[in-house]
């Protein structure tokens, strides 16, 4: 098939009507229901899954574990996809996970430069700032910029650790815990954990920040 | 290849825009696309190197400027052509392919697709090493990405034999070899005007070693 549709930059929206793609789109899907390649059940579980239940609430809740459980922090350094399977947080795109900390003198980000790599069984799909051009071309070489663009400072003489998600390795980052958290229990310490400080392009909220 | 996906220090796209609480699909179709997707990948007549590089196999200027589910469309067009799916007289059946039917779909995602595979060979390098990468520019896929081609860097971690890309996205089978995570000096990749904190790691497999 050849392609003609230039009209849906990343950066824009659309507009109500149906574009050209969203009806190519709906074709495509019709032609292979009708030629018996896909279930349009399985098709609806498939998107379903993706877009109600898995998401980054699964890695807070790992992130959570670690930061109160000495011993699960540890197997999570150890075998983070064997850790995280502890959770039922298992599968495509997560067949290889590592667990990267986030420390007073390090800090981690995540990118994949060649594509969309992420891990999905504890974040769900990626945002779409994570796939886009900005963000993989400049994470690599100004790392430091990103995170201002994030509205994140880390001085000149922390470490900044980026990961590129060259191969099936999917990276989670173990961001800090918050000052002010001392006591609080999994779940609590969870609503503390953004999508982003599991990138590495965030810190987690502390106690004050969750309440705004 | 030196397409448009290989985006490492590329310049010019201007600022990284947050997201913060915008549902995953932008668009319905969008939705549609991720299903179809992960659908027809489940048929098992592609693999996911094979899916990469049909998406990355297009014009730089498309690759760069389309919204990411778009490129997935067209990856998906690209390889449905190719399996000639939509031929006339093809179909499931003619085709000895079953659907991804409901009962088995989290079975399916839960199972996903490992990577490592037994070694052929004991790996050349050991945590510590220090190792060049090659410099090579196939037109074929691959995951040595430009920024980090001709460069020393530090072996930090042994992953295994994993599924080798450059083989597998072109039906040359799985070849499996050592998997490295690879430690480059921000410096060193980038030059002197870098911070002498910042490090890039990178997973790499052993025939991308000088």
């Amino acid at each position: 098939m050849t392609d003609h549709s230039h009209d849906d930059h990343h950066n824009h929206s659309e507009g109500s009507e149906l574009s050209d793609t969203a009806l190519r789109v709906r074709a495509l899907e019709t032609l292979l229901v009708e030629k018996g390649y896909v279930d349009p059940d399985a098709l609806d579980q498939l998107i379903d899954t993706y877009e109600n239940k898995v998401g980054p609430r699964n890695g807070a809740a790992v992130i959570a574990k670690a930061w109160v459980d000495e011993s699960y922090r540890k197997r999570l350094f150890t075998n983070a996809t064997a850790a995280i399977a502890e959770l039922d947080f298992v599968g495509r795109q997560g067949e290889h996970m590592v667990a990267v900390e986030n420390t007073p003198e390090v800090h981690n980000m995540i990118v994949c430069t060649l594509c969309s790599c992420y891990p999905w069984p504890v974040l769900g799909l990626p945002p779409i700032w994570y796939k886009s051009p900005p963000y993989r071309s400049r994470v690599v070489i100004d790392p430091r910029g990103v995170l201002a663009d994030f509205g994140v400072s880390v001085p000149d003489d922390i470490e900044v650790r980026v990961w590129d998600s060259t191969a099936e390795v999917r990276y989670l980052v173990i961001p800090e815990r918050p000052n002010g958290t001392h006591g609080w229990d999994e779940e609590n310490l969870a609503k503390l954990v953004t999508r982003n400080s599991m990138i590495g392009t965030g810190m987690a909220l502390n106690p004050e920040g969750l309440k705004s | 290849m030196n397409g448009g996906q290989d985006l490492g220090g590329v310049m010019g796209f201007g600022p990284v825009i947050d997201e913060q609480n915008k549902p995953i699909f932008h668009e319905r179709w969008e939705a549609r696309v991720l299903g179809l997707t992960l659908a027809m990948g489940a048929l098992g007549l592609w693999n996911i190197d094979k899916g990469r590089y049909a998406r990355e196999n297009r014009p730089p200027n498309e690759y760069q400027s389309w919204r990411y589910y778009r490129i997935w469309f067209a990856g998906l067009e690209t390889l449905i052509a190719q399996y000639g799916l939509l031929d006339e007289t093809a179909n499931a059946v003619s085709k000895g392919l079953k659907p991804l039917l409901p009962n088995l779909v989290q079975a399916t995602l839960a199972r996903g697709g490992p990577a490592n595979r037994v070694a052929q060979a004991p790996a050349k390098f050991k945590v510590g090493d220090h190792i060049t990468t090659k410099n090579i520019n196939p037109p074929q896929h691959t995951r040595l990405p430009r920024y980090l081609r001709g460069h020393v860097g530090e072996v930090v971690t042994i992953h295994g034999a994993h599924v080798f890309p450059d083989f597998f996205a072109h039906d040359k089978g799985e070849n499996p070899q050592w998997l490295y995570t690879i430690r480059f000096k921000a410096t060193d990749i980038w030059g002197d005007d870098k911070n002498v904190n910042d490090y890039i790691h990178a997973d790499l497999w052993e025939p991308y070693f000088v």
